[in-house]
């Protein structure tokens, strides 16, 4: 099959690569860009911790061919610390509030808790809940995964965070 | 939303699913004319692509081997939703998302956002279309039984230029629809339900992602304290999705007194034809859609003015 010529903005920079259609976005970012913070879970768009931010959405990109991005604006994991390595509030959170244990679904969780407060800037536990709820956790069993995102929230508003009593 | 084939692996490959599509070509036309020139120049081996959310995961599986794909993303006109005189038009390439964001359908049809938010995920609603929902034929679909209770009719455009299908008209089998080869579901068009309305969705389904065990759409009005208009839709009991019209017929002119509902219900049952699988054996899966309309009914009866 012919390749078809690609170009889109992956964590701020341009790119542009001649790609099979059918290569999936995941493997485009993981293999040709090299961008391995992305995992690969399950492959059936179920997992998300292949999860990405794609023009305002989060989106599995297991199930986006590279040549739907066209002209995308993509955010990776590795485009959310500061150019001088400050981590992002959601980072910060994921490691003071140890939401992570293997690590594996961490870029997933972290790329759609980023999109959900970019459109809830306050959002309650249920709602942090429903905003992650497509992406699973075999480790920690979410809590400190729900308490890592409130204290990014909490950060990003400029307000103390205070974990809800037991 | 994907599912794992139920016939597991393929042979060959002992104990794993292939996950990468077959080749095909790729094609981003600018227009629905295009897109309906394209489809009808390379035939049968070509397939429109709308989210992609249940065509990507199929070509993974190779239970769909497309050799062109039309993306219809690039074009405009696909997009959107309006009001249309008492109608409310939504673009074949409205996103999930999107519905359960629109303040229009809020205000004048607030089944469809309740709806949405129990699809699949919110990274799957991000991506996944209204018209890919309705046209695909998965009876594990949601949105083609609230179009049936709902009333709505397709835009569908072939090269012959557009008719309109009643959703109600629509679905024949199991992926099978009155769509012809090379037609493109462009919009979905629903009669706006009158002022004080009451409508609910109520599905079951194990875990957030899942198709429904069994799920019941209700739109109703009510008058003097009695149903004044009712219909009803049913999801994934049966191959296609159900318009329950006898077991509204039923309800209409009751108070929703227990012994009417039940009677509905028993009625909605007897049209259910569902599939014994990992959701339950076919009896249960009937006795949840009665389970569901009844919840549906409940809710929609405490909404209605």
């Amino acid at each position: 099959m012919p390749k078809t010529q690609v170009s889109m903005k992956v964590n701020g920079k341009p790119v542009e690569a001649l790609v099979e259609p059918r290569r999936l976005l995941i493997h485009f970012l993981r293999e040709d860009l090299s961008l391995t913070g992305a995992h690969i879970g399950c492959e059936t768009t179920h997992c998300g911790t292949c999860t990405v931010d794609l023009d305002g959405k989060s989106v599995k990109s297991c199930t986006v061919f590279a040549v739907q991005a066209e002209g995308a604006d993509i955010r990776t994991i590795e485009g959310m610390a500061a150019a001088d390595g400050t981590l992002h509030a959601l980072q910060e959170g994921f490691r003071e509030m140890h939401g992570l244990q293997c690590g594996f679904c961490t870029p997933g969780m972290i790329l759609r808790a980023y999109r959900l407060l970019q459109e809830n800037k306050s959002p309650t536990e249920e709602e942090i809940r429903f905003g992650i709820s497509g992406n699973l956790c075999r480790c920690t069993g979410y809590q400190n995964i729900v308490k890592a995102i409130q204290f990014a929230a909490a950060k990003l508003n400029g307000v103390p965070f205070q974990e809800a009593a037991e | 939303m994907s599912q794992v084939a139920p016939g597991g692996p393929p042979a060959g490959v002992p104990g794993r699913m292939p996950v990468i599509p077959g080749s095909f070509a790729y094609h981003r036309p600018k227009s629905v004319t295009e897109a309906v020139a394209l489809l009808a120049d390379l035939g049968e081996d070509a397939r429109p692509l709308a989210g992609g959310h249940s065509l990507i995961p199929m070509m993974k599986l190779r239970l769909a081997t497309p050799e062109h794909l039309v993306d219809l993303a690039g074009i405009r006109d696909l997009k959107g939703i309006r009001a249309d005189g008492g109608d409310v038009v939504i673009g074949a390439m409205t996103t999930q998302h999107e519905i359960g964001a629109s303040e229009l359908l809020a205000a004048k049809i607030p089944l469809l956002g309740e709806a949405s938010l129990v699809i699949a995920d919110p990274q799957v609603r991000y991506v996944g279309t209204l018209g890919g929902n309705v046209a695909n034929g998965d009876p594990g679909n949601d949105m083609p039984a609230i179009m049936l209770c709902l009333g709505a009719t397709y835009h569908v455009v072939g090269k012959a230029g557009e008719r309109r299908i009643p959703a109600r008209e629509f679905y024949r089998g199991a992926y099978v629809t009155a769509l012809k080869p090379g037609e493109v579901l462009t919009a979905v068009r629903i009669p706006g339900p009158p002022a004080g309305h009451g409508s609910a969705y109520e599905k079951l389904k194990r875990k957030i992602g899942d198709y429904a065990t069994a799920a019941a759409a209700v739109l109703l009005t009510m008058s003097g304290g009695r149903v004044a208009t009712c219909s009803i839709g049913l999801t994934n009991v049966a191959e296609t999705p159900l318009w329950a019209e006898a077991a509204a017929k039923i309800l209409n002119g009751s108070s929703l007194d227990p012994a009417t509902v039940k009677r509905a219900v028993a009625a909605a049952e007897a049209i259910t034809s569902p599939a014994s699988d990992a959701r339950g054996p076919a009896h249960y899966r009937t006795k949840m859609a009665g389970v569901m309309l009844a919840r549906a009914l409940a809710r929609a009866r405490q909404r209605a003015a």
